[in-house]
């Protein structure tokens, strides 16, 4: 593991326990930061926006970064296309802190994911399961969170992702070292990540829920499946005060094990997103299918 | 046996508690209630985001009993984020947070994530042997008051000092595998 890549994964570390927020101007980092989040996401448009607008969604402009940037004393992410290279050089030229190769935007590349290797700055990168976390990671990424649906307010998917990576950590930890060539094989991923998996039973860096996360019981909900943290994308400044909703959401998962809280901070925050059901998303609108 | 807490409302919780409880006659665990602060013999406030703990201590009224213990003697540790909580003074920024050692902090001291960086160096009170150290979004103490006694410097700056009971470190000892940092910690637990 080299240095660059040993405190990349350790600058997530120190994230754990906190929510990052998407955020789409300086006013909105800055009631964000202000309500307690651990981090930032800098992009044009929430992914609700970009269902609804369509067309193609890029890299956020470099000017609204270094504004957010100069605005907060908290760590600034940013989204790339999943394969675009030069976007993710763009932002490492901005001296971003993290970059979130996300399936969120149009995908730049239907093959091949980034070498994030060749990178300095940190990647985060979705997953649906074991082996696709594995893969990125194999890549170079040193964060991985859930799909989920983003900009759906809908927060099964990334449920059903977290179940199933779960699962499978479980089913590699439960299984014989003779076996672990095999489960490689079979997920698509590196034997050495196996390896780790079996002998510590998680991931080898952190792992965050994202897609769909609307509500403090959302939140809760992911960290009492064993989530690390929480990324919020359209919930919270689609809702009716994004302010209050924000804090909220800190408080829950800070403390989400303790209903007696979730239920105080869930008064009154007014109307949540309004959401799509991501059943009801036809295929080619689903974005937790872009990359593998 | 001494119990030692880890603040656990944000951040690198599990990598402390891990460390102490590696250590003889030490129990590591997470508080996160004021109840809770009853039971240590020491704190530990963990690296993470200074403005969120800081939030989250004020809105669960945990900041003013804390900072009541600690200047009533609990021994404390702030690591990265947790010296910025523990300073009196922060550079160009008004607000403090527990406000009790008598420091000026640099938060984010050397720049974004590209400015992280690991150094070894040897400090003789803590340990015989060199130790590795990592910084992360560090913050450095830009100034300290005569009470405050200065334990290492990196570059000319000061990245770890102690004012009696309280110990604090810009860098991160927990996610090392060395167990020096916290060994020295539970000797001033012990000697309190």
């Amino acid at each position: 593991m080299s240095e660059r890549y040993g405190l990349n994964k350790n600058l997530a570390e120190m994230l754990k326990g906190g929510v990052i927020m998407d955020v789409s101007n300086v006013e909105q980092a800055k009631i964000a930061e202000a309500a307690g989040a651990v981090a930032v996401m800098a992009l044009e448009r929430v992914p609700s926006e970009i269902r609804r607008v369509g067309g193609v969604a890029r890299t956020s402009d470099p000017k609204m970064i270094k504004e957010i940037q100069a605005a907060v004393s908290i760590p600034v992410m940013a989204k790339v296309r999943i394969g675009h290279i030069v976007e993710a050089q763009i932002l490492e030229a901005l001296e971003i802190d993290y970059i979130d190769e996300s399936e969120v935007l149009t995908p730049a590349d239907d093959e091949f994911h980034i070498d994030k290797t060749a990178f300095n700055v940190p990647f985060v990168c979705g997953a649906k399961n074991l082996g696709e976390a594995l893969r990125r990671i194999g890549e170079g990424a040193s964060m991985i969170r859930t799909k989920g649906e983003p900009g759906t307010g809908d927060v099964v998917e990334a449920v059903r992702h977290m179940r199933q990576m779960n699962k499978e950590i479980r089913e590699v930890q439960a299984a014989t070292k003779q076996e672990l060539m095999a489960i490689a094989k079979d997920m698509q991923a590196p034997y050495e990540l196996v390896s780790y998996v079996h002998d510590h039973g998680k991931l080898p860096v952190v792992n965050f829920a994202a897609g769909g996360v609307a509500t403090p019981a959302d939140a809760a909900l992911m960290m009492q499946l064993g989530c690390d943290g929480v990324f919020v994308g359209s919930g919270i400044f689609n809702s009716g005060d994004p302010k209050r909703r924000a804090e909220a959401i800190v408080k829950a998962t800070t403390y989400y094990n303790d209903a007696k809280i979730i239920a105080e901070v869930s008064e009154d925050l007014g109307e949540a997103m309004s959401g799509i059901s991501a059943k009801s998303l036809d295929a080619h609108d689903q974005m937790a299918s872009r990359g593998w | 046996m001494k119990k030692i807490g880890v603040l656990a409302v944000q951040g690198a919780v599990r990598e402390h508690v891990r460390m102490l409880n590696q250590i003889t006659d030490v129990q590591g665990l997470a508080v996160k209630y004021e109840t809770e602060l009853d039971e240590i013999d020491g704190l530990i406030i963990p690296g993470g985001e200074s403005t969120a703990i800081g939030r989250l201590l004020r809105d669960f009224d945990l900041l003013d009993p804390l900072k009541e213990k600690i200047q009533k003697g609990l021994p404390v540790w702030g690591t990265c984020a947790g010296m910025i909580l523990l300073a009196k003074k922060l550079v160009n920024d008004d607000t403090s947070h527990l406000g009790v050692m008598d420091i000026e902090v640099a938060r984010n001291g050397y720049g974004r994530q590209l400015g992280s960086f690991e150094t070894v160096v040897n400090v003789p009170e803590v340990a015989v042997e060199d130790m590795k150290l990592t910084f992360i979004r560090a913050p450095y103490v830009n100034s300290a008051g005569s009470e405050v006694r200065i334990l290492l410097k990196v570059d000319d700056r000061i990245v770890a000092c102690r004012q009696n009971n309280m110990l604090a470190t810009a860098f991160h000892p927990e996610l090392t595998e060395d167990l020096a940092w916290h060994r020295y910690f539970v000797r001033m637990v012990r000697g309190h």
